[in-house]
Formats: structure tokens, C-alpha cells, sequence
């Protein structure tokens, strides 16, 4: 940098640039003509040729393939959007649970927490691919006097519990779903788990004890004071569960086979872009709807 | 204000034997929970360990629950063979390592920028930054094999009528977008780095420049090393990610072998070796899963305490 009578602010500013100049030649190079390069493929045909690749462009026909005549697009996006909507507020509920329950004090309470986090780094694609046919778990259990991997946790007397007190069918059918597949929400609830936990730490205790001496219990105390408290935080977890649900679905597989499988790159691109822009859609609505909502303190 | 508190409720539990039941039983209830669980999270762990040292023997014998009556290291030894376990080992650590010391630069570097060293444009940028989250890389993921598959950089190798390089199994990929703060979830890293900086008092830094501090020595100096949990929490997340990560490794990587790719591929090689016993098979694919997760839970139980403590006080929540 070149030396300059300058005031210390005007020093700051050229640091502050000097110092994402490697983020922004990322961010251009590796990020921005990647996006544009992709919206361009997702309108043309790319062959590979001679020493490189040639584009010829061609309207919109990609997407039109894909609305109308692609054998599983439409089912994939929409079984992948539903699990998705299926899935978030299951996994704000229970991490928001889990976090209130590991923030009281009890004995044991450091292994919990190591237990509780566990997930965050063990959970991988690889091994969720290989584990969701796996053999040799569902011989054990079969032989240990359950039948099959499902059975593990299933909740048949739940279910029926549920459906004679008269709750809706829908209703049941996914509060079971949702015990049956505890396991993988348990695990792709971590990170969220944290984050509430952070949260609840920096509440200050004088909040509670003041209604505590005013005799408030336990569950006016978590709905009055907790649950506000934690409201732009169920906004923070529900972007970041949607953002974690691309890493390992239906769509993402579809989108690199049909690249790398079949070489159809630009009706890879073209799945891409509308898979981006219905989670874009979603996003903002989800945002638009808590953020209403949400309560901020000061 | 403590005391009066703990006065009050052992009146209350003297006076209200109702209250006593009600606490106990909530007591009873949470540690069940909690308990339970924990034993759903570590079911499949424990799971893996006890059939990796059966014998074939003990998968057919219905006496056999947790601990094997033949304990041997016969599917460890099949496991790593087939996996090439030790160069994919290698290999896995390598990159994780080397991206995880580079993002922790290139990130802490841009979010310093956002977080004190303001420009005109600045709040623009750090928008972009979410922005970057939020895409799915699938949708640049073409046009990012294409970039390193005809490495061509800023168009040089063109003007003098080359054609580019073919970076695809080479670590210049990830060398490239961990150095340029564009690799795996690198926007969620600089969001973290950013909300820590701009959580530390402004007079640490003031009281640096009055002593003649320069502004890159101030933040090698003085921010960083007060900015221990939120590197901590960095880099410990970038590494275990990029240990796990199956799409950028099988994006770059065609002949060099890591794990997560190794154990996308296990079960087919083990069709080959081992013929086609599917129990055996599974139980092999079994002991390579384990495998691929043991020196990570090696790590953690090492590690969990600061790594727990550390994200806490990350102030990740903005």
C-alpha cells in the first residue's frame, strides 16, 4: 500500500479492502461467471469437443423438457420440496426441546451435551447412503425378537392411542412419522441444537427469577418469557434447516447423475436453476411468515 | 436475591408435599429422556463396534446380542484391504487439514473487513456473502468442473494458444476455493467470524493503534487471539465437513482415493472379492463405516468439551 497522509479511517477502509480482495476474486471467479456460465448452459445444449466444449444456445426448450416430458423431475422436486416441509418444523420443535432440556442442571450434564452433539460429526452422505440398506441391522434386530430395521421404533400403540382419542388422521399420521424417523432427526438437528443453546445461555437470569417470586410455573415461564426470547432464533434455525436439507436429497443426487451419468449438462443446469428457485421461494415465504412473528428484545 | 429464592422454595417444599412429587417426577421424566436419547444417537455406533469384531458365525447365532462369542479383527483386516483404508486415510486428512487452515485465513480475513474495517460497498459485499449461502452448489456445479477441468487462469493460457490445465485430480481445487474463501460452506464460516469480531469491545483495538500498533498487526496481534472460540469453532466444523463431504471430493476427485468416496464404492468391490454373501458383505461395509468415523470420534472425545464450550460462546446466534 502506498504511503498517504490520510486519517486513520480512510487507512481502515484500504485495509478493509485489501483484506477481501482474496473473497472477492473467489466470490467472482469461483462463484459469480460459475452462476451465469449455468443460467447460460441451462438454455442451451453442451457438447464436449476437441480439447473443450461448445454451447449452442437454445431458448428455454431445457425447461420445457423438464415440465413436461422429463420421466422424474416433477416427482423428484416436489417429493424432495415436501420432505423438506415435512422435516423443518419437526426438527426447530425437537432441537428447541432438546436445548431447554440440556441447558437445566443435572448431573451428567457435560456427557449429554458431548452425546447430544455427537451427530454433527458423524453425520455424512456416504454413510447415510450405505446405512439406509443396510443388511446387517436389520438381521440383528430380526433376530433379537423385532422384525426389521423399521421396527426399532415404531409406534403402532401410539398411533392407535392417538386415533381413539379422536385427533385428526393426518395429524397422527405425522407426529408418528415424525417418532419413527427420530434417528435422522436427532442427527440433522445438531447444529440447531447449538444455536438454541447459545441462545438460552445469554437470557438474563433476572427475567426468571422475577417470575418465579411472581408465581409463575414452569410452562407460563417457558411460554411467556422463553419462547419470545427464542423466536428470532426459530428464524435463524429454519433458514439454516432448509439451507442443511440440499446436502443430501432426492433432487442433488438427480442433478449430478444427470450430468456425470447420462451427460445431459445443460438439462442438469436447467434442473438447478428451478430446484434453486422453488427453495428461493421458499425461503422467503418461511421468512416472510416467522419474521412477522418474531420477537426481538431490545 | 439467591438465598431469599432458595429460602423460598425450601418453604415451599416443607409447606406443599405436592411440590416435592411434582419436582421428582420431573427429575424422573427428564432423565429418562435424556437417557433414551442419547441411546438412540449412539445405537448405531455401539451397533457398528460389536459387529465389527463377530466372526460369520456369530451373525447366525441368536445368543449372540452385543458381545460377540468369537471376537475377531478378521472384517477390520478385510475392511482396510479393500478400502486401501491407509492412502485414503491419507489423503482424507491431507486436504481436510490443509483446506480447514486455509478457509480459517481467507474467511477471518473478509469477515474482519466486514466487521471493522467498513467501506463503501461494504454492507453490499457481506450481503452477497449470504447470498452465497444460500445458492445450492448444485446449481454452479457444472460450470465449477468445467473451470478446473480447463484450468485456464483469467484466459493467460488462451492468449498464447493453449488450451488449460485439467487441475481434476490435483489438489488445486480445493487448494484454489479454500484460498479464495469460496469452499464448503465457507459463507456460513465468514457469518460466524464476523458476528464474534463485532462482539469485541472497540477500545482493545483503539488502545492497540494509540500504542503504535499497524491495523494488520493489530488483528494478527490483538483480535485474533481474543477470537479463540470462534476459530476454534471454524475450524473444528470446516474439518469434520470436509472430512464427511461426498459431493466436492467426488466433483474433483475421479482416481484419487478418500474415504467418502472409497465408501461410496465398498460395496461393489466387496461383491467382487468376497462373493456374494450378503450378510458378510454388509458386515464388512459395516466395519468400513466405522472405520471412516473413528479418528473423528477419536478427535471428539479429546475435543468435545472445548468444542461445546467454544460454540457456545461463538455467539453464532447473531
Amino acid at each position: 500500500m502506498r504511503k498517504r497522509k490520510g486519517s486513520l479511517a480512510r487507512k481502515k477502509a484500504w485495509y478493509g479492502v485489501l483484506f477481501s480482495v482474496p473473497w472477492f476474486a473467489g466470490f467472482l471467479f469461483l462463484f459469480f461467471i460459475p452462476l451465469m456460465r449455468s443460467l447460460h448452459y441451462s438454455l442451451s445444449t453442451l457438447k464436449l469437443a476437441d480439447g473443450g466444449f461448445v454451447t449452442e444456445f437454445e431458448g428455454p426448450a431445457n425447461f420445457r423438457k423438464l415440465l413436461l416430458s422429463h420421466p422424474t423431475f416433477n416427482r423428484t422436486l416436489t417429493e424432495s420440496v415436501g420432505n423438506m416441509i415435512v422435516n423443518v418444523p419437526v426438527i426447530i420443535i425437537f432441537s428447541l426441546f432438546a436445548a431447554v432440556l440440556l441447558n437445566q442442571k443435572f448431573k451428567g450434564r457435560v456427557w449429554a451435551r458431548a452425546i447430544f452433539f455427537l451427530p454433527v460429526i458423524l453425520v455424512s452422505s456416504a454413510i447415510a447412503d450405505l446405512e439406509s440398506n443396510n443388511f446387517v441391522t436389520g438381521v440383528l434386530q430380526s433376530a433379537s425378537g423385532e422384525d426389521g430395521q423399521s421396527q426399532f421404533l415404531q409406534s403402532f400403540e401410539l398411533e392407535r392411542m392417538l386415533l381413539e382419542s379422536g385427533m385428526a388422521k393426518a395429524f397422527v399420521e405425522y407426529i408418528t412419522g415424525a417418532v419413527d424417523r427420530i434417528y435422522e432427526i436427532i442427527s440433522s438437528s445438531g447444529v440447531q441444537i447449538l444455536i438454541f443453546l447459545a441462545g438460552l445461555q445469554s437470557v438474563s437470569p433476572a427475567l426468571y427469577e422475577a417470575a418465579k417470586i411472581e408465581g409463575a410455573t414452569g410452562y407460563e415461564i417457558f411460554w411467556k418469557i422463553t419462547f419470545p426470547l427464542m423466536s428470532p432464533l426459530i428464524l435463524t434455525n429454519t433458514i439454516y434447516s432448509i439451507i442443511d436439507s440440499f446436502n443430501n436429497n432426492a433432487m442433488s443426487d438427480l442433478i449430478s447423475d444427470t450430468a456425470f451419468r447420462t451427460f445431459e449438462f445443460g438439462l442438469s443446469a436447467a434442473m438447478s436453476w428451478m430446484y434453486f428457485l422453488v427453495i428461493i421461494l421458499i425461503l422467503l415465504v418461511s421468512g416472510w411468515l416467522i419474521s412477522r412473528r418474531v420477537f426481538y428484545y431490545d | 436475591m439467591r438465598t431469599e429464592l432458595q429460602a423460598l422454595r425450601k418453604y415451599t417444599r416443607r409447606a406443599h408435599p405436592l411440590e416435592n412429587v411434582k419436582r421428582w417426577s420431573w427429575i424422573g421424566l427428564r432423565s429418562l429422556l435424556v437417557i433414551g436419547l442419547c441411546f438412540i444417537i449412539l445405537y448405531p455406533v455401539l451397533m457398528k463396534i460389536s459387529v465389527a469384531f463377530r466372526s460369520q458365525a456369530d451373525m447366525y447365532d441368536p445368543t449372540v446380542l452385543w458381545i460377540p462369542k468369537h471376537i475377531t479383527l478378521d472384517n477390520f483386516k478385510k475392511a482396510i484391504k479393500t478400502m486401501d483404508y491407509f492412502t485414503a486415510m491419507k489423503n482424507t486428512f491431507l486436504i481436510s487439514a490443509g483446506t480447514t487452515l486455509l478457509q480459517a485465513v481467507s474467511c477471518a480475513l473478509v469477515a474482519y473487513a466486514f466487521a471493522r474495517l467498513r467501506y463503501w460497498g461494504s454492507q453490499f459485499l457481506f450481503l452477497l456473502v449470504i447470498f452465497t449461502i444460500v445458492v445450492p452448489p448444485q446449481t454452479i456445479m457444472i460450470p465449477t468442473y468445467l473451470t478446473y477441468r480447463y484450468f485456464d487462469f483469467f484466459g493467460i493460457a488462451r492468449l498464447f494458444g493453449g488450451r488449460g490445465v485439467n487441475l481434476i485430480d490435483t489438489a488445486w481445487p480445493f487448494i484454489l476455493s479454500s484460498l479464495l474463501a469460496m469452499g464448503l460452506k465457507n459463507g456460513l464460516y465468514i457469518y460466524i467470524f464476523r458476528q464474534f469480531f463485532r462482539a469485541i469491545p472497540k477500545e482493545l483495538e483503539e488502545a492497540a493503534y494509540v500504542d503504535g500498533c499497524g491495523i494488520g498487526k493489530t488483528f494478527f496481534r490483538i483480535i485474533l487471539p481474543n477470537a479463540v472460540p470462534a476459530v476454534v469453532t471454524v475450524m473444528l466444523f470446516s474439518f469434520v465437513w470436509q472430512w464427511n463431504d461426498n459431493y466436492y471430493v467426488s466433483l474433483y476427485f475421479n482416481k484419487v482415493k478418500v474415504l467418502s468416496t472409497q465408501l461410496g464404492m465398498i460395496t461393489t468391490a466387496l461383491h467382487e472379492t468376497f462373493g456374494t454373501d450378503p450378510l458378510h458383505v454388509s458386515m464388512i461395509m459395516n466395519t468400513g463405516m466405522l472405520l471412516v468415523m473413528a479418528p473423528l470420534i477419536l478427535m471428539y472425545m479429546f475435543a468435545q468439551r472445548y468444542f461445546v464450550e467454544s460454540v457456545e460462546r461463538t455467539g453464532i446466534v447473531g
